[in-house]
């Protein structure tokens, strides 16, 4: 009943596609970025709370 | 490169130490007599303060607000010192936060008791505590932002991204579902009503949930699983995905906690879908979490931090899990409504946000303290017994809810209900209920063996307020990076990208509802409340009745034969706040109208087991001694209109003539009954509003 009233919203179908064309961006990036980084980068990060060249933790 | 001598700030941590403590026994205390008020109503000692229905609400906001809260600023002032090597930005801010959080809470507390409440689930607070929470927000924000703009690490580490989204995002919960207009200093209403109030109330109490309760903590497992195992997070990557991927897909499920209500079906299928897709980031952190453990597991049997933790983090995995199963509409058809959804959330504030908030007090007071836990034998016990607690509370809830949901949905084979009466269904589960509160018990106790170990613990060491710590001031390189490297060593821009990513999933599914506004599908046989109506129904949330019961019947015929005509989106209209339940303690009320005498309610109001033996529900006496209040009548009307209701213009005025007059009705049919009843007492606009709902359709339908 209620994709009527929706569907009287004038252009309202460029929801669904800005909607999925936002998904398909952001995720695809995300994923990318994740993969794309350095082995290096990647040991620097994860030991940074372990902070092991210090005693002050 | 010149090291910099500087001091970690240790104070506000004790302070956030002994705050999350005390509230965290005060909120379960409540939680524990309300579980048993369930059987044993009396236990209210017959005043208003201390019944069920205000009770549950100061439950609720102490152990999220007061407990998990402090728990979440404990850990991040303690860990974002140390990931930033630096100082928090101002003392100051620290302590103005500090005292800020705990004078709402104790305002919180206190305004609840006395009735004050919006009636929106976990944003009760009235207007006055709303603007005080922004404002104290703010100063956490200031002092967490300024803290990582003078850091000594160039990076950010993952931890920090969680407390970033959390800061950002209950703003913008907080401030978007707290838009009222002032009635009186104490009395606000929502600018939204009924369907859009829900939908925003439920994006609310969903992303709330999200995070207050989920990201923050994520970043303290971030941060503390490696500290506690020594070894550095499984996989940093998954890391950047689960943190992207969670935010992101969060904010879109609100929906799902409305499903077969007369919420539009587009957006009831889209928190579905959301909800099922939330599953891989949720588990992406919980295998993150639980892998951070690999070649360690031998450790998890000696030390009790990490047995909290694990099963904190299982915990985790279990609520994410189980939340997208209740969003599939043929599963949430039996658990809605039922102490499934009780049960559910226990899993999550028993397991993970308790469990953790241990294992972070295992791990962090021996350290401030500088010596040793005092006992780990007492922390095992603690372990099983509050683990123990957690079956014995879950087990008991989940039985009791299909039991009770089967039984609502029951048809003899003449096709009528089984069990017409829906206080049968309550006696039926009483036992689960007392189990349930033995369970709670079990965790209490597992929580005051803590406290006593932890006491004795900071007894034996020495506390320092200011810790000394080095570390070569951050070197600004003109080095171009890429990427998320780039991203996260920039707070600014990668608050602004956490901030877009939350906003469009809530914009996409709000805007079309606004659009729509105008073609909600008014009906016309639906008017607003009258003057004494509209009292009532302030009434009804000032006693927290909306706990227990529902105002919304769900498109089932075991619902409709139980409660009538289904419920449609038009005839909600009205209804600032929506009050529309989440639990059905006691049967739904959208169609109580004219299906009782008025001289029923009367005395159900003021002993129910009177008009149903055996009832559970409190009883109101004090509705048939207070006089009504009438000082705020006319800013009510007028606040109602400015909110776009239709009362005529200068209705206000003459308002009170009205309401005498509909009163006097009522106060006559009493006495008719042999009710000796003045006009002018609260239960006469209780009465009044309970006989006003559902009508309008009955009234359609008899055409």
């Amino acid at each position: 009943m209620f994709s009527k009233y929706i569907a009287t919203i004038e252009g309202v179908e460029i929801y669904a596609i800005i909607a999925l064309i936002f998904f398909f961006i952001f995720f695809i990036s995300t994923f990318a970025w994740a993969f794309t980084r350095k082995k290096d980068y990647l040991k620097e990060m994860e030991n940074l709370p372990l902070d092991n060249n210090s005693q002050n933790n | 490169m010149q090291l910099e001598t500087f001091k970690y700030d240790n104070k506000i941590v004790r302070y956030f130490i002994m705050a999350t403590v005390v509230w965290g026994v005060v909120g379960m205390t409540v939680g524990l007599w309300i579980a048993i008020l369930l059987y044993l109503p009396e236990l209210n000692f017959g005043i208003p303060y201390t019944t069920f229905s205000r009770l549950r609400p100061i439950h609720t906001n102490a152990v999220i607000f007061a407990f998990v809260g402090n728990g979440i600023f404990m850990g991040i002032y303690y860990s974002l010192q140390r990931l930033c090597k630096a100082r928090m930005f101002s003392d100051l801010l620290s302590k103005i936060h500090f005292w800020g959080w705990q004078l709402i809470i104790l305002l919180a507390a206190v305004t609840l008791a006395a009735g004050y409440t919006t009636s929106k689930e976990y944003a009760e607070l009235e207007w006055p505590l709303d603007i005080l929470i922004t404002l104290i927000w703010v100063v956490f924000a200031i002092n967490m932002f300024g803290t990582i703009i003078k850091r000594r690490e160039k990076h950010m580490y993952v931890a920090i991204w969680f407390y970033i989204a959390t800061v950002v995002t209950v703003a913008v919960l907080h401030i978007a579902n707290s838009i009222e207009v002032p009635v009186s200093f104490w009395k606000s209403y929502p600018v939204y009503a009924g369907v859009q109030d829900a939908l925003v109330q439920w994006w609310y109490g969903h992303n709330a949930v999200a995070f207050f309760l989920t990201t923050p903590y994520l970043g303290l497992m971030y941060y503390y699983m490696p500290k506690a195992a020594n070894r550095p997070v499984y996989s940093y990557r998954l890391s950047i995905i689960h943190f992207w991927a969670l935010i992101f897909i969060y904010i879109w499920a609100g929906p799902h906690h409305l499903l077969y209500s007369s919420l539009p079906d587009w957006a009831q299928s889209l928190g579905t879908v959301f909800s099922l897709m939330l599953i891989a980031p949720s588990w992406g952190g919980m295998i993150n979490g639980l892998l951070t453990l690999r070649g360690a597991w031998d450790k998890v049997r000696e030390e009790p931090v990490l047995k909290f933790m694990v099963v904190a983090v299982t915990a985790y995995g279990m609520a994410t899990l189980e939340g997208p199963m209740l969003s599939l509409k043929s599963v949430n058809a039996i658990a809605h409504f039922t102490d499934w959804i009780i049960a559910h959330v226990h899993i999550g504030a028993l397991g993970w946000n308790g469990f953790l908030t241990f294992a972070v007090l295992y791990w962090l007071i021996p350290r401030l303290w500088k010596t040793d836990l005092y006992s780990k034998k007492l922390a095992n016990y603690h372990f099983w017994i509050g683990f123990m607690g957690i079956v014995f509370y879950a087990a008991s809830l989940y039985w009791a809810a299909l039991t009770q949901s089967l039984m609502w949905k029951q048809f003899t084979p003449d096709g009528l209900l089984q069990y017409p009466n829906f206080l049968e269904t309550v006696l039926q589960i009483i036992p689960m209920y007392v189990i349930r509160s033995i369970g709670g018990l079990l965790y209490l106790t597992g929580v005051v063996i803590m406290i006593y170990n932890l006491a004795k613990t900071a007894k034996s060491g020495s506390f320092e307020n200011d810790e000394e710590a080095q570390a070569a001031p951050m070197n600004i390189e003109p080095v171009k990076e890429k990427g998320h490297r780039w991203l996260e060593s920039r707070p600014v821009q990668f608050t602004i990208l956490a901030t877009i990513a939350i906003l469009i999933g809530g914009l996409i599914e709000a805007v079309p509802l606004y659009l729509i506004k105008t073609n909600v599908p008014t009906i016309s046989s639906v008017k607003p409340y009258s003057p004494l109506e509209l009292e009532g129904r302030d009434l009804y949330i000032r006693e927290g009745c909306n706990n227990c019961h529902s105002q919304l019947i769900r498109p089932f015929r075991s619902e409709t034969e139980r409660y009538g005509e289904y419920s449609k989106a038009g005839e909600y209209v009205y209804d600032h706040p929506f009050l529309w339940g989440s639990k059905r303690t006691g049967p739904d009320l959208l169609r109580v109208g004219g299906k009782y005498p008025n001289s029923w309610h009367y005395h159900h109001f003021v002993d129910p087991p009177l008009m149903s033996p055996g009832s559970i529900m409190p009883a109101y006496p004090w509705l048939a001694e207070n006089i009504l209040d009438l000082s705020y009548l006319a800013s009510r009307i007028s606040a109602m209109r400015s909110i776009g209701v239709p009362y005529a213009d200068g209705y206000e005025t003459t308002a009170l003539k009205d309401l005498r007059e509909q009163a006097q009705l009522i106060a006559l049919d009493l006495q008719k009954a042999g009710i000796p009843v003045d006009a002018n007492k609260e239960i006469i606009a209780m009465i009044a509003y309970m006989q006003r709902l559902g009508t309008d359709i009955k009234v359609k339908t008899q055409k």
